[in-house]
């Protein structure tokens, strides 16, 4: 049975797995950038955030500081509705408390910090339906350094695919060093604001291994992917080859008056976890099979 | 790329001698402080009051750090460095009416903070982001902490350093900068860049 003390327990799991080990295709792709970088300041960049992954690992202890605000995407199978906050909520107060992750969600406008990374509205939860027979659960600790670089910009169809281009180069030049590159671009094309925001972010639950499955869609993530790196803004914005691990494009279809586009950047500490809840309770970790492996 | 160990108090002489890619390792005390100890500290200071440390000389860490208390003593579990630019509009008066001589963070700050940092000699080290277990390396111990009611990201820390680093000089007291030099690298690529992606 799924009880709200399995969806806890899976929770707590997850957060922990989240924060302590990165997803397989982030790990490679970092290593590959630490052999391609030539210079000594990028290489001594990455040197330092391969050796933090293997610190965080063996702890297990939180590979940064800023173990984010909590984005959650709950997807029930069939037949599977159920209250599921409350149960999210204390794994989230647990994980806080042992794992340990930083409190950090606070009031917009007093700051006051409940302590607990629970507060109104937080943890977010999405919520999507399938016909599978299981609940799943994905997590994304989301760190402000990045989320604070991201961008929406609502372009007139007339600038096109052209408009979309010069508008993440220009927000990946401003951003420069300070969302923690390299970093992982996603993005949202079309919908309408919110749509294209809600689809950046989840642009970044794809491993950067795993190109969109429309052709036109995986060329322009390919072409933004390469023309980012030749920026020069480097690992940390000291400067190097290695700017960006991959751009994740979503799209949906949108008014035919609108284009709007999002950029959502994910810092290279790209934290995420999935989990399965079968229907006899056991929880199947996807994203991390076994405890402090991937 | 000249190796440095430094030690605090930092005088204006071991600060004058680095040049943007120099690699600093610090010993000694560091306080951490981002926005809510800059907007703190800067208000106390100006209604004439004291704040609870001496921060001349000091370096000075944008960081919040995850801590957790054992035995009543704060341990620190993780401690990489906050987005400095967030500190851009408060870090000249900081600097200049504090005397702090070293900002520890990441991604660089703007350019009233450089040609403070010119003026009365205090220097940016960049420290790599997000790698907050090896930063955690460097600090032997926890000192104190200040305004814990502002929360624990946003609190003073106190602490003691020993061979706190690789840090990179990317800001130096001669009005350099790395990210600067970044900058304009990136503008010259910028036809590279626009070819790839066939803008006109």
């Amino acid at each position: 049975m799924i009880t709200e003390n399995v969806v806890k327990q899976a929770t707590f799991e997850l957060l922990r797995n989240a924060v302590t080990v990165l997803p397989r295709d982030i790990n490679e792709a970092l290593k590959k950038a630490y052999e391609t970088e030539e210079e000594a300041i990028p290489k001594m960049q990455l040197k330092n955030i391969l050796d933090n992954i293997e610190l965080a690992k063996a702890g297990p202890l939180p590979m940064c500081q800023d173990t984010g605000i909590h984005i959650f995407y709950v997807t029930y199978g069939k037949d599977m509705i159920m209250k599921v906050e409350e149960a999210i909520k204390d794994g989230l107060r647990e994980a806080t408390k042992s794992v340990p992750l930083r409190p950090n969600a606070v009031h917009p406008l007093t700051r006051n910090n409940p302590g607990d990374n629970t507060g109104l509205k937080m943890p977010y939860i999405n919520y999507r339906f399938s016909d599978e027979d299981f609940l799943e659960i994905a997590v994304m600790p989301k760190g402000a350094g990045s989320e604070n670089m991201s961008a929406l910009k609502m372009l007139t169809p007339s600038q096109g695919l052209a408009g979309i281009k010069e508008f993440v180069l220009n927000t990946m030049v401003n951003a420069g060093g300070k969302p923690c590159p390299p970093t992982i671009i996603g993005m949202g094309i079309g919908g309408s604001a919110d749509i294209s925001m809600k689809l950046a972010k989840e642009a970044l639950l794809r491993p950067v291994n795993a190109p969109n499955k429309d052709p036109q869609i995986a060329e322009l993530e390919k072409d933004l992917y390469e023309a980012i790196n030749t920026l020069g803004i480097g690992p940390m914005g000291l400067g190097g080859k290695t700017t960006v691990l991959g751009v994740n494009i979503e799209y949906a279809y949108c008014h035919t008056a609108s284009l709007p586009v999002a950029v959502n950047i994910q810092c290279w500490a790209a934290r995420r976890a999935t989990a399965r809840i079968h229907k006899d309770g056991s929880i199947e970790h996807i994203t991390h099979p076994k405890e402090g492996e991937i | 790329m000249t190796e440095f160990s430094l030690s605090t108090p930092l005088d204006e002489a071991a600060i004058r001698q680095l040049n943007i890619g120099d690699v600093v390792y610090l010993n000694g005390t560091i306080f951490t402080g981002r926005d809510e100890v800059h907007i703190h500290a800067l208000k106390l200071l100006n209604e004439g009051k004291d704040i609870p440390v001496e921060l001349k000389d000091a370096a000075l860490f944008h960081c919040g750090p995850i801590m957790q208390k054992e035995h009543e003593k704060w341990h620190l579990v993780a401690a990489g460095p906050t987005t400095s630019s967030r500190m851009n509009s408060l870090e000249p008066e900081f600097i200049s009416k504090f005397g702090v001589r070293a900002i520890i963070g990441k991604g660089g700050m703007s350019k009233p903070t450089l040609d403070v940092m010119g003026d009365f000699g205090c220097v940016y080290l960049a420290i790599t982001g997000g790698a907050a277990l090896l930063a955690a390396k460097g600090i032997k111990n926890v000192l104190g902490v200040h305004w814990l009611d502002l929360g624990m990201p946003e609190a003073l820390w106190v602490l003691e350093s020993q061979n706190f680093g690789p840090l990179i000089v990317a800001m130096d007291s001669h009005g350099k900068s790395l990210y600067e030099k970044v900058r304009s690298d990136t503008e010259r690529n910028m036809e590279d860049v626009r070819k790839i992606l066939k803008l006109d």
